[in-house]
């Protein structure tokens, strides 16, 4: 799987664009992060990538593919986890599979199991807590069968502590699973903690302004975060994403 | 704290017992005549004394109203499927369907007999009428209000309208459609004894309409109880049908009243 946004553009009126010939990409296995300050169109990129929206300018591909406007290419994981109220967290996690016309239960069952979740497959999703329900959200879509995940400031409406567990987490769930991911984010600490690479947005309209390659080892530990790399690092995105 | 329990379930029963002893000892205070208003004991005896009599009736309401009652519910549902996926339509359609409500029963009844004869179509038509708008009304309103997350998320991973409105819009307005067909379940009661004063071999509507113009006075008020009664079964049913189908919303409004 290899995705790539080639000068895209894309405006709501017609008039100011809110993507600026936008271009980046996203290899097989990679883990990818899209780092901009808040209202800087991240949100319209994962609608781009999804369908929802076609760009005015330039293309989507996927492994050569144009998918500019088409549905069902993308598993999604939105900022809140929208699990539904009436199905319990075992036909929850298996809804993104079967959208996509095919469920496999016991695959479901097992990655449950492994995401500590196992005691719960049968209960609804207003019994968890928040960083359960994320995980549910992040099972459904590493079920989905599209080789694409795009997740969506996942872990934003977490509390500091919760985020930095859900953090470690997803880390040790994706490095055992590997599939392509397209992280949106804004906060420094996360992207350089999770993503083997870092496109920095500029905002109004967002274009890349910087990539950068993120050089710590995996499986990644939690005292990375303190080395005098990543401080280094960390200082480097936040000159990038200050405004001029 | 028990005895607190006990008040709050059984109050209204209370309430209804004191009322009942208000009115019989203000028949025996005043000495109202059994014509004018009957003591609640003669009418009570009144009812077992012609219960024979009142099962027949009874039966032919009960399927009446119930028949009527699931004609009506299943239209408003197709109403509100197709207001609800058609938003072009339910511009031209909604205004229409509250005037359909305007529409008074008591003088369109005798016209639908003159239509279509004394048989069952123009009671269940009456009753339908009745019957549909609450479960229309609610259930647009619970396909409406689907949480707009949960809608984006289906766009995202590529839902179609048929997925989006069978597996998601459609369940999630499960709990409004039961607030609607528990309306309707009243409803239907007092449409089919409506509808069968217009004409009918039996029906708890025939013997009402036979004790008034005898003065029986003491029938009428069986009639009316029988009438609450079943109102009140009905909606009972319709709620512990709703108990069972809709349980995860029960325990979510639980965790939300506990502070959680």
């Amino acid at each position: 799987m290899h995705l790539e946004i080639k000068d895209v553009s894309y405006s709501f009126d017609g008039k100011r664009n809110i993507l600026e010939k936008l271009n980046f990409h996203v290899n097989e296995g990679e883990f990818v992060t899209i780092l901009g300050p808040s209202g800087s169109g991240k949100s319209t990129l994962f609608h781009l990538t999804g369908g929802i929206l076609k760009p005015d300018h330039g293309d989507i591909l996927l492994d050569g593919k144009n998918i500019n406007g088409l549905k069902g290419h993308i598993s999604y994981m939105p900022q809140q986890p929208s699990l539904l109220p009436w199905r319990t967290v075992l036909e929850n996690v298996l809804l993104g599979s079967e959208l996509a016309g095919m469920k496999d239960k016991e695959r479901a069952k097992s990655l449950l199991k492994k995401a500590g979740l196992g005691e719960y497959e049968r209960a609804y999703p207003h019994e968890l807590s928040g960083g359960m329900k994320q995980r549910a959200a992040f099972i459904r879509s590493i079920l989905s069968p599209q080789d694409l995940m795009c997740l969506d400031e996942p872990f934003s409406a977490l509390d500091e502590m919760t985020r930095v567990q859900m953090q470690k987490w997803l880390m040790s769930f994706w490095e055992e699973y590997r599939r392509s991911v397209l992280f949106v984010t804004h906060s420094i600490d996360e992207a350089i903690f999770l993503s083997d690479r870092i496109y920095v947005l500029s905002s109004k309209p967002a274009s890349v302004i910087k990539e950068v390659v993120v050089p710590f080892p995996r499986p990644r530990r939690e005292d990375q975060l303190l080395s005098d790399e990543f401080i280094h690092l960390k200082r480097k995105l936040y000159a990038a994403l200050k405004p001029n | 704290m028990i005895g607190r329990g006990i008040w709050k379930k059984g109050a209204p029963f209370f309430l209804l017992i004191l009322l009942l002893a208000a009115w019989e000892a203000a028949t025996v205070i005043w000495n109202i005549e059994k014509w004018l208003l009957p003591a609640p004991s003669v009418i009570f005896f009144e009812g077992i004394e012609s219960v024979h009599n009142l099962l027949g009736h009874l039966l032919s309401t009960v399927e009446l109203a119930l028949s009527g009652f699931l004609i009506g519910s299943c239209i408003g549902l197709l109403i509100a499927a197709a207001l609800h996926l058609f938003p072009g339509v339910k511009d031209a359609v909604y205004p229409l369907l509250i005037l359909s409500q305007n529409i008074p029963i008591i003088v369109l009844a005798p016209l639908l007999v003159i239509w279509f004869g004394f048989g069952m179509l123009p009671k269940l038509i009456v009753i339908s009428l009745v019957c549909f708008f609450p479960v229309a009304v609610a259930s647009l309103d619970g396909l409406r209000q689907t949480p707009d997350e949960l809608k984006h998320y289906f766009k995202m991973m590529g839902a179609g309208k048929r997925q989006l409105f069978w597996k998601l819009e459609l369940p999630h307005s499960i709990p409004s459609i039961f607030s609607g067909l528990k309306i309707s379940a009243t409803y239907s009661v007092m449409g089919a004894v409506i509808s069968e004063w217009l004409g009918a071999k039996s029906g708890i509507g025939v013997y009402m309409t036979l004790a008034s113009s005898a003065f029986r006075t003491d029938r009428v008020f069986v009639a009316i109880f029988i009438i609450m009664g079943m109102s009140l079964l009905f909606f009972g049913v319709i709620s512990l049908l709703e108990k069972h189908l809709v349980s995860w919303k029960r325990k979510e409004d639980e965790k939300h009243a506990s502070g959680n």
